[in-house]
C-alpha cells in the first residue's frame, strides 16, 4: 500500500469538489424560500409542493418510469444474450460485426443514433410513441448492459455449468438454475444502468417520439430553455436523490457478489 | 433429440436473437441514413423524395445519386466550419479531461484499497445523473449574478458579474464536467493494475519520482489514456445538449447544425448528410478504440 500524499489528496478534493459542487448547489437553492435564485430566502419546501401541481410534469414522469421500466427490461435481456454470445461463443459468423453493433450505441453521437431510428421509424410507418422510443432505448442501452454482464461472467467458474450438464440437466435448465442464479447481481446492475440511461435521455427520445409522449427529459429540456426556476431544481432534486439510491443499491449489490464469489 | 443438438439450437438462439435486434435497429437505420443523405428534400410529409424502390430500380437509383447535399455541406462554410469547431471543442475538452483525470485516477488507484471502491461509487455517481441535470446545474453557477459571480464579487476579486454563460469556456466547462468519468474509469482501471515493485525498482536505481513517472507509469498507463481519450472525444464531437445550453450563438457544434436542419429547417436529407459526414470524420477514433478494446480482450 501507498501512503497519499498532500499532492495526491488534493487531486482528490479538487477532482470530487469539481464533480459535485455544482450538483450541491442545484440541490441547496430547491430549498430557497426565494423564486430569485441568487436570494437565499430562508429554507423552504415551497417549490416541491408546486411540483405536485404541475400536471404535465408530473405525466411526463410517470411516462419515463413506465418507459424506463419496458426498455431497461428488454435491454438487460438482449444485452445478457449478447454477453453469453461473446463469452461463451467463440468464433462465429460475423463475430466481429456483432461486437461491433452491440459497443458502437455506447460510443455514438446521440443525434446520428436518434436520427437513424427515427428515419426506420418512417420508412416502416410504425406510428411513433411510447414503443418507439422503448426500442430505441433498449437499442442502446443493450451495450452498457452487455458489458456490464460480460464483465461477470469473465469470472465465472464453468465447471459448475459442466458438472450440472454431466448430471444430466438440459443447457436451459443449467442456464436457469446455475448460470442465472450466479450472475444475477450483475444482471440486476445492468438493468439498473439500463433505466437510470433511459430515464436519462433527452436526444434520442426527442427524435423517435411522437405525439401525446413527453418524457421528463423533453419537459425538463424546454422549461431550461426558458431559464433557471427552483421548481426545475426541485424537480431535478428528486431526480438525484432516486439514482443516488438506485446506484448505491447496485453497488451494494455488485460488492455482495464480490464476497460471495470470493 | 439428442443434448448436443439441443445445445446448439439453444446456442444459435442466444446468438441470433441481438444479433437480429441489432440488424434491425442499428445496422438498418444506418443505411437507411445514408439513403436519406443522397434523396432531395421535398415539401411533404415526410419531408423527402425517395429515389429508391427496391433492387429493380438498382440501376435507376444508381444513374441519379444525388450527391447535392454532400456538395452543400462542402461549399456552405458553415457546415464544414461547424465540423472544425467540433473538432477543437472535442479535442480541448479531451486534454482538459486528461489534466484533471489523470491526477483523479493516480491518487484513486493510490489509495489504500478499501476506499477505492467506495471512490469509484463517487466517480460514477454523477455520471448516472442525469445529463440535463448536470448542465442545468453549469447554468445555476455560470448565469450572470449566478454563484460563480457572487463568490467571486463577495471575495472582492471581480468588480462587475463575468459574462461566462453562453460562451466557448462554459461549453468546454460542461463539456469536461460530462464526460470525466469516461476518463477516469479507464485511467483508473490501467493505473491500479499498474505493478508498484516496478516503481520501487526504478527509485532504487536511483530515478527521481519525476523521471520515475515518465519513464516507467506514463508509457504503462498508455492504453488508458488512448481508450479514456476515445471515449471522451468520440461522444463530444456530436454533443448537442451542452453547446446548445451553456453556448451562444458563436458556439456552433455539429450535433446543433443536425438538430436544427431536422427539427427547425425540416431538411431531413440535409440533416442526414450532416450525420453521415459526422460519422466518417470519426470513423479513425472508433477503429482506434475498437484496437485498444480488442487488445484487452486477448490480454485477460
Amino acid at each position: 500500500m501507498t501512503r497519499l500524499g498532500p499532492g495526491l489528496i488534493l487531486a482528490l478534493v479538487v477532482g470530487f469538489a469539481f464533480l459535485y459542487l455544482p450538483i450541491l448547489t442545484l440541490v441547496a437553492y430547491s430549498f430557497n424560500a426565494s423564486r430569485l435564485v441568487t436570494v437565499w430566502g430562508g429554507f423552504s419546501t415551497h417549490w416541491y409542493g408546486a411540483l405536485l401541481q404541475n400536471e404535465p410534469l408530473l405525466d411526463a414522469a410517470w411516462l419515463s418510469i413506465r418507459l424506463g421500466f419496458v426498455s431497461a427490461t428488454l435491454a438487460t435481456i438482449l444485452g445478457t444474450l449478447a454477453a453469453l454470445a461473446l463469452a461463451r461463443h467463440g468464433r462465429f459468423a460475423g463475430r466481429t460485426l456483432f461486437s461491433g453493433m452491440v459497443l458502437a450505441p455506447l460510443v455514438m453521437p446521440e443525434v446520428v443514433t436518434g436520427l437513424s431510428l427515427l428515419l426506420l421509424f418512417v420508412g416502416t410507418e410504425v406510428e411513433r410513441g411510447f414503443w418507439t422510443v422503448t426500442i430505441a432505448h433498449a437499442t442502446f442501452s443493450l451495450g452498457f448492459a452487455c458489458i456490464v454482464v460480460q464483465s461477470r461472467l469473465a469470472g465465472f467458474d464453468r465447471s459448475l455449468e459442466e458438472a450440472a450438464q454431466d448430471l444430466g440437466a438440459t443447457p436451459f435448465v443449467t442456464f436457469w438454475t446455475v448460470t442465472l442464479p450466479l450472475i444475477w447481481p450483475a444482471v440486476a446492475a445492468a438493468w439498473m444502468l439500463a433505466f437510470t440511461l433511459s430515464l436519462d435521455d433527452l436526444v434520442i427520445a426527442s427524435f423517435t417520439t411522437g405525439p401525446g409522449a413527453t418524457t421528463l427529459p423533453m419537459r425538463l429540456y424546454s422549461a431550461v430553455k426558458l431559464g433557471v426556476s427552483p421548481e426545475i431544481n426541485a424537480a431535478c432534486t428528486i431526480m438525484i436523490a432516486a439514482v443516488a439510491v438506485v446506484v448505491i443499491a447496485a453497488s451494494l449489490l455488485l460488492k455482495r457478489q464480490q464476497a460471495t464469489s470470493g | 433429440m439428442s443434448a448436443t443438438a439441443s445445445l446448439q439450437r439453444l446456442g444459435r438462439l442466444v446468438v441470433a436473437v441481438p444479433y437480429l435486434w441489432l440488424a434491425l435497429f442499428f445496422l438498418i437505420p444506418f443505411a437507411i441514413v445514408l439513403r436519406m443523405a443522397l434523396s432531395q428534400s421535398a415539401m411533404a410529409l415526410p419531408p423527402y423524395a425517395p429515389h429508391f424502390e427496391g433492387l429493380a430500380q438498382l440501376g435507376e437509383f444508381l444513374s441519379q445519386l444525388d450527391l447535392e447535399n454532400f456538395r452543400l455541406l462542402a461549399d456552405d462554410p458553415l457546415y464544414w466550419q461547424s465540423y472544425l469547431y467540433s473538432l477543437r471543442i472535442a479535442a480541448l475538452t479531451t486534454l482538459l479531461a486528461l489534466a484533471i483525470g489523470y491526477p483523479l485516477a493516480y491518487a484513486m488507484a493510490s489509495a489504500p484499497a478499501r476506499w477505492r471502491g467506495i471512490l469509484i461509487v463517487f466517480v460514477i455517481l454523477p455520471f448516472w445523473t442525469s445529463f440535463l441535470i448536470r448542465v442545468y446545474a453549469w447554468i445555476g453557477v455560470l448565469r450572470p449574478e449566478g454563484l460563480l459571480d457572487a463568490s467571486l464579487a463577495f471575495l472582492g476579486i471581480t468588480a462587475e458579474p463575468l459574462r461566462l454563460l453562453n460562451t466557448e469556456a462554459a461549453v468546454l466547462l460542461g463539456m469536461v464536467y460530462s464526460y470525466l468519468p469516461f476518463m477516469v474509469l479507464p485511467l483508473f482501471a490501467t493505473l491500479e493494475k499498474l505493478d508498484r515493485g516496478l516503481l520501487e525498482a526504478a527509485a532504487d536505481l536511483g530515478a527521481a519520482p519525476l523521471t520515475a513517472f515518465l519513464t516507467v507509469t506514463l508509457p504503462l498507463s498508455l492504453p488508458g489514456i488512448l481508450a479514456g481519450s476515445a471515449l471522451v472525444f468520440i461522444p463530444a464531437v456530436g454533443e448537442f445538449v451542452i453547446p446548445d445550453l451553456l453556448g451562444g450563438p458563436d458556439t456552433v457544434m455539429i450535433g446543433k447544425v443536425l438538430w436544427g436542419e431536422f427539427f427547425s429547417n425540416r431538411d431531413w436529407p440535409l440533416a442526414s448528410a450532416v450525420a453521415v459526414v459526422l460519422l466518417v470524420v470519426l470513423v479513425l477514433p472508433l477503429v482506434l478504440l475498437q484496437r485498444a478494446r480488442l487488445r484487452r480482450e486477448m490480454a485477460t
